[in-house]
């Protein structure tokens, strides 16, 4: 798993303080657990609305990790640390480090 | 509904739905720019109500919508709605509907921290800019609070939505599953609050009925009873139960029975076109062969007929009548004939109300029959036909079609049975009953009421013949109105009579006319008695008359004479 490359995608609406909180939590993780090994791509649906449909997006921020598979999605501004760890599937990565 | 009519500018925008029937009772459709809630069990029908209401926007008003579905994947959808004849590929592919399918997996999905739901947002109002459409269905949108925990989040979201979607001007559909003590689940209805539609499904005595009621629909008058309504092939079908006004239109024109003796009983002219009748009976007393006979003279006259049977299949009712020398076959084949024939136990009663109403409103018949309404009693009670044909006729009446009901009388039990329930709605009452007498059974035939036409007030013996229905004269015996055998045979008796009778007359007339030769002769011989008496005074008359000349021609000689020798002897002298 630590040789993949994570590839996350953060859909959101425009700048709002819920999604720079989001984008801001997401990179303090990446940084700490995933470092140099992540990509992290911004969808502002407010530009690219078309791309909502693909992604199932339907709140914001979604984060939506697309590898490794399973895709998984964590919605919210990310503020639960232990939370997206777990949604990630990141805390087993931990234990083991 | 009310007689004063609220001008047109100041009644409230509406956009027509399309669904038959639902209209009518909402006079106009749906809040226009509003959204309506739509509530019911599982498999009540919202996603077929709201789809259809997609569809028809599309292909009827030329209004573009979405269908944003949370429980179906786009492809479920067009499969499930292709067996109602919508082609869901081909609107999508014209663009006149846009389907976004929204899944939500509770197991993919993690929550944490502060979220709206703008990406939802985001994508119907992508969707709605994408066709320009007028219309949204939101199906279920309660999925979301299955998928997502923080509920408080989901309802300011919610509300959120709804004022957006009023903003956008669009005619929205929001379902909702029913929930207990509550209209849905997630007391959708707090927010919706234009207008509610609750859509049922019952089961009575084991036979399924949906319906319709419009809980509330707020600035605008609606039908507040429960409608029955029905999916079948062509969608969704409303009944709205017809105007209370008996203000319907009525026609001086008659139609024939198909009988000519029934109509001679009928005032000589047969029915009135638009009227209502009955004919009751007991079992076999030629209901059906009446029904029957009715349905031929309308074929006949070149107008369309629609039957109904509820007892036999239209294959046996054609043989039957063949055997009678009435020939439905050769309408069929022309069109002008149809047969709906279906077990009363198929539907409720409601339903086959609407079935009616379908078929009518489809086919158009002139004439329709129902043979008989007694079967229907077997799926509800009395007081529930009366109903049902109370709202039937008043619906044909208006559409000016001669209506036949037949009903089976029983005997012994079950007196006041629907027949004496209807027979109160009908115009015309003809009552077939059996007259067991002698030995043998025989049918007779009498109206119970015609309304507005002279009647016969005979009972009439009526035979089922080779050549059909025949009512026989009424023969009236010593004892009363003689039928069957009795009838005959007080027929021949008055046959013998009458030979008998003509015989004596005979010989009277024999003797009349010997007596008349011999008077003859003897006139004759006096007569030519009489022409000698007279031939002789003649002769006595002429002779005397010669002699007289003669005697007259000789005096004058001898005068002559005598003055010739008084000249001479003044001569000689």
């Amino acid at each position: 798993m630590q040789s993949k490359q994570w590839e996350l995608k953060l859909y959101v609406a425009g700048k709002t303080p819920k999604s720079m909180t989001a984008l801001k939590n997401l990179k303090k993780y990446c940084d700490e657990y995933l470092a140099g090994q992540y990509k992290i791509e911004i969808i502002d649906l407010l530009k690219t609305p078309q791309l909502a449909e693909g992604d199932q997006i339907f709140a914001v921020p979604t984060l939506v990790r697309k590898v490794p598979v399973p895709m998984r999605k964590i919605i919210g501004d990310l503020s639960n640390e232990e939370k997206v760890l777990v949604g990630l599937n990141l805390v087993p990565v931990k234990t083991a480090l | 509904m009310a007689s004063k009519k609220v001008p047109e500018n100041k009644r409230m925008p509406k956009t027509p739905t399309g669904i038959n029937g639902l209209d009518e009772i909402t006079e106009g459709g749906l809040p226009k720019g509003r959204p309506t809630l739509i509530c019911g069990d599982a498999g009540s029908g919202k996603t077929l109500f709201s789809i259809e209401f997609i569809v028809k926007g599309a292909t009827d008003y030329n209004e573009p919508g979405v269908f944003l579905a949370f429980e179906e994947k786009k492809e479920e959808l067009a499969v499930n709605v292709a067996s109602l004849g919508f082609d869901l590929n081909k609107l999508i592919a014209e663009k006149k509907i846009k389907i976004d399918h929204i899944q939500i997996d509770r197991s993919e999905i993690e929550e944490t921290g502060e979220y709206d739901l703008d990406g939802l947002f985001i994508r119907l109002g992508y969707a709605i800019d994408s066709i320009g459409a007028k219309r949204v269905v939101l199906d279920t949108i309660e999925n979301l609070f299955s998928g997502l925990t923080n509920h408080g989040i989901l309802r300011a979201e919610l509300r959120r939505l709804f004022s957006w979607l009023k903003d956008k001007g669009v005619t929205a559909i929001i379902t909702g599953e029913k929930g207990e003590g509550k209209l849905t689940r997630q007391a959708l209805e707090e927010y919706v609050s234009d207008c509610v539609i609750l859509l049922d499904h019952r089961i009575e005595n084991q036979i399924s009925t949906r319906r319709l009621r419009i809980i509330k629909y707020r600035g605008s008058v609606h039908g507040t009873n429960e409608y029955p309504f029905l999916i079948d092939e062509d969608g969704i079908s409303v009944l709205p139960i017809t105007s209370l006004h008996l203000s319907n239109e009525v026609s001086n024109q008659r139609v024939s029975s198909g009988i000519a003796s029934l109509d001679e009983m009928l005032g000589g002219k047969g029915f009135f076109k638009g009227s209502s009748i009955l004919v009751s009976g007991s079992a076999g007393s030629g209901k059906t062969s009446i029904a029957a006979h009715f349905a031929d003279a309308s074929c006949n006259r070149n107008e369309s007929c629609l039957f109904f049977a509820f007892e036999e299949s239209p294959a046996q009712i054609i043989r039957n009548m063949k055997s009678i020398n009435v020939d439905l076959q050769k309408h069929l084949k022309k069109g002008l004939l149809k047969f709906y024939a279906s077990r009363p136990t198929m539907y409720g009663l409601e339903m086959h109300l609407v079935v009616f109403y379908k078929l009518i409103k489809e086919f158009k018949p002139k004439v329709v029959i129902l043979d008989p309404i007694t079967n229907l009693v077997t799926v509800g009670d009395p007081s529930q036909v009366k109903s049902i044909l109370i709202r039937l006729i008043d619906f044909l009446q208006k559409e000016q079609i001669t209506v036949m009901f037949t009903a089976l009388t029983f005997p012994h039990f079950l007196q006041t049975s629907v027949d004496e329930d209807v027979a109160s709605l009908v115009d015309t009452w003809l009552s077939v009953h059996d007259i067991e007498y002698n030995g043998e059974r025989n049918r007779a035939i009498y109206i119970m009421k015609s309304r507005g036409m002279k009647n016969s007030n005979q009972v009439r013996e009526f035979l089922i013949t080779d050549n059909g229905i025949e009512i026989v004269e009424v023969t009236l015996g010593p004892a009363g109105v003689l039928v069957g055998s009795a009838r005959e045979a007080y027929k021949l008796e008055k046959n013998t009579g009458e030979a008998l009778r003509k015989n004596a007359f005979d010989r009277k007339n024999k003797q009349i006319e010997s007596r008349k030769t011999i008077l003859d002769a003897k006139v004759a011989k006096l007569k030519s008695e009489f022409e000698l008496v007279k031939d002789e005074l003649n002769r006595i008359y002429i002779e005397e008359e010669l002699r007289n000349e003669v005697a007259e021609k000789n005096r004058k000689q001898l005068m002559k004479m005598r003055e010739k020798k008084v000249e001479n002897i003044n001569k000689n002298k």
